[in-house]
């Protein structure tokens, strides 16, 4: 293995508001190999997003600061960047695709013009030899005729052909890194599908590593080799899917699979949900921010941060952490046929 | 045998497209419902399933009045709703309520959650303003709220709130049928498993019946016995729970289960996935015969050139339910049930 294509380390971001100053992100530390997909798990407001828009140096500012930590990228720490430098990086060694491909497309531009843009700003192309590099991109992810496609313009696409041309644009430079945020939400499941089968495709011929940001555990099952779960700013829980999955050492993450309907199983039963609302970053409990909803939790969950921690599970694959006092009383009731939660 | 609460005999919605000119003659017709019929009994639940542009958005605006038919019927009980005068139909419409999709949008910013609860009484003239209020906390009850909050605007409870608040309105005037167009998909999937349960213990305690309108299967499955699958203006399967997700007949249902992600890796990796070949055709230019055939992943079976001529009917399959497909009208007898 060798040195990781992103390494983030100890990563917080404030936001200073009329209500007060927030962090939307608190001490997040990852890393992704090449080649490697990580999911990066939450729900609204868990900082999963702002992590991704820092590192690519996209944090609105005011009211956002990165207050601390360190991007590396390419022996260089994209948080020190120089703006121009950071420009140079951003779309060409990182690409990143969002949720809605209508809103991150420019509607007054064909989609050679788009794409063509890439290919002249990072490496100067002339316009003749742009079109048939975008030409070829399209057809990379599938689009049928791309000849014809160069010419329209994004209303006349598809919401599946749209991301498709997200992605051509993304994948043109053949980044080492690609951020997803929520890639598929806005599609419907048979295009999600459809997009996902691209991703992965793309991904094992030309192993880029993707940053995959999404608050549905059915897309990471089935895409990412290892999950972060965040809750609140913070990490809260890392794993390998796998071990994740079956067997949660967070409540927040045991509450959070437990409480997706499924296509199997009773469906009468009454799902098991996490009780209470999403936390407000503006009043957050001084202890752990998932103590309010937490089944489990004790006195000491409410006087102090609990640190995330490696957990020794020797069934996992690499080092697991959990940022819980009673991730090892959850390991070990896993480890008990029939009695996990 | 009694009417069945809600019936849609042959339901259809043409919207005018491409006018030549502004008072010109429509250059075609966009058939966004496309005859659909299917009933709904008392205390009921029937999820009608789709894409986006499916039509199901459109049916269900259509039996709440929003939308007015291009031809069909929609039956309340056995009265049609679209023949009714303006008078009738308003006394008959409080008997179907809605729940809309964004917690944040179908909540007035200006009104006390009181005011948005009474609202609907004050309209249909029910009530003194006192036993409003009273109702209106009794309703924020109902829906695991604290009554307590009445005064509150929607900007002070979070999505998931604001939807107990919108479930709290459609119930206000004690409605026989609910629909429910994607009443989770905005919201945070711990919040979503609330909203379901709520759903599920609502309807057992006040005897509703439910159209719910969602594009997620799962979700679905957990509040409805019955299923409607539409593609494309029409229904294209139709059948109660156990069959359409244990035994799907039609090739867009079958495709359409195996792109639901599961929250299992070693099941989600293990499995089979029909991913289906491009997008869903325009409504403006449906494709002739079988909608679905451009798209259908068993379109080189037998029955191929049957597809690509003839549109199937939706008819009684055996096993309990209906399905339109020309390659799965097989009798009864070989099912696998």
């Amino acid at each position: 293995m060798g040195a990781p294509v992103l390494d983030v380390r100890d990563l917080t971001v404030r936001f200073d508001t009329r209500q007060g100053s927030v962090r939307a992100v608190e001490r997040v530390s990852f890393a992704l190999e090449q080649g490697e997909t990580l999911g990066l798990v939450g729900e609204s407001g868990s900082g999963k997003t702002v992590t991704s828009l820092a590192v690519m140096g996209l944090i609105p500012s005011p009211p956002g600061v990165v207050e601390s930590g360190q991007a590396w990228f390419g022996g260089r720490d994209l948080l020190r960047l120089a703006p121009a430098q950071l420009r140079a990086v951003r779309g060409d060694r990182i690409a990143m695709i969002f949720q809605d491909p209508m809103t991150s497309l420019n509607p007054l531009l064909t989609v050679e013009r788009q794409l063509s843009e890439v290919l002249e700003v990072h490496r100067g192309l002339a316009r003749r030899a742009a079109r048939a590099l975008c030409a070829k991109g399209l057809g990379d992810v599938g689009i049928p005729d791309p000849e014809a496609r160069l010419d329209a313009y994004p209303h006349e696409l598809s919401g599946g052909l749209r991301q498709r041309v997200m992605i051509a644009m993304a994948l043109l430079l053949d980044p080492a890194l690609l951020i997803a945020d929520e890639p598929t939400t806005a599609l419907d499941v048979t295009i999600q599908a459809q997009i996902l089968e691209l991703m992965a495709d793309l991904q094992a011929r030309r192993g880029t590593a993707i940053l995959l940001i999404t608050h549905d555990l059915g897309v990471i099952a089935g895409t990412a080799g290892r999950v972060h779960v965040m809750y609140a700013g913070r990490l809260v829980e890392t794993a390998d899917t796998s071990s994740l999955y079956a067997r949660p050492l967070h409540p927040y993450t045991s509450g959070l699979l437990a409480s997706v309907p499924g296509l199997e199983g009773d469906p009468r039963a009454p799902l098991r949900s996490i009780a209470g609302q999403p936390p407000d970053l503006c009043e957050l409990p001084p202890g752990c921010a998932f103590a309010p909803r937490c089944e489990l939790v004790r006195a000491e969950c409410r006087a102090g941060v609990p640190a995330l921690l490696e957990i020794d599970d020797p069934a996992a694959r690499g080092a697991r952490r959990a940022a819980c006092v009673e991730a090892e009383r959850l390991l070990a009731r896993h480890a008990v046929p029939g009695s996990a939660p | 045998m009694s009417a069945p609460l809600l019936e849609l005999r042959d339901l259809r919605k043409h919207f005018p497209a491409g006018r030549a000119g502004l008072f010109g003659r429509p250059a075609g017709w966009l058939r966004a419902v496309d005859g659909v019929s299917f009933a709904l009994e008392r205390g009921g639940g029937l999820g009608l399933v789709g894409e986006s542009g499916c039509g199901k958005s459109t049916t269900a605006r259509m039996i709440v009045g929003l939308e007015r038919p291009t031809s069909g019927a929609v039956l309340l009980d056995g009265t049609d709703l679209t023949s009714l005068s303006r008078r009738d139909w308003i006394a008959q419409r409080r008997r179907v309520q809605m729940i809309f999709q964004d917690p944040y949008a179908s909540l007035d910013p200006r009104q006390t959650v009181a005011s948005i609860l009474a609202e609907p009484l004050r309209i249909h003239s029910l009530g003194k303003p006192r036993e409003r209020k009273l109702r209106a906390m009794a309703l924020l009850d109902a829906v695991g709220l604290n009554p307590r909050h009445v005064q509150r605007y929607p900007h002070e409870f979070s999505g998931g709130q604001r939807q107990r608040i919108g479930i709290a309105r459609a119930l206000a005037l004690e409605p026989e049928l609910l629909i429910c167009d994607e009443p989770v998909s905005a919201l945070d999937v711990s919040i979503q498993a609330q909203i379901i349960n709520l759903l599920a213990e609502l309807r057992e305690r006040f005897g509703l019946a439910y159209l719910l309108i969602a594009h997620d299967l799962a979700v679905v499955r957990h509040i409805c016995e019955r299923v409607a699958v539409m593609y494309l203006g029409r229904v294209v399967e139709l059948g109660p729970r156990e069959r359409i997700f244990g035994a799907p007949r039609h090739p867009y249902t079958r495709a359409l289960l195996s792109a639901v992600p599961i929250a299992d890796p070693a099941r989600e990796r293990a499995r089979a996935r029909i991913v289906l070949e491009g997008d869903v055709p325009s409504p403006h230019a449906p494709p002739p015969g079988c909608a679905f055939h451009p798209r259908c992943p068993e379109r080189g079976r037998v029955a191929g050139e049957r597809c690509r001529r003839e549109a199937p009917i939706l008819r009684a399959g055996g096993a309990g339910g209906e399905w339109a497909c020309h390659l799965e009208e097989r009798p009864a007898a070989v099912d696998r049930e």
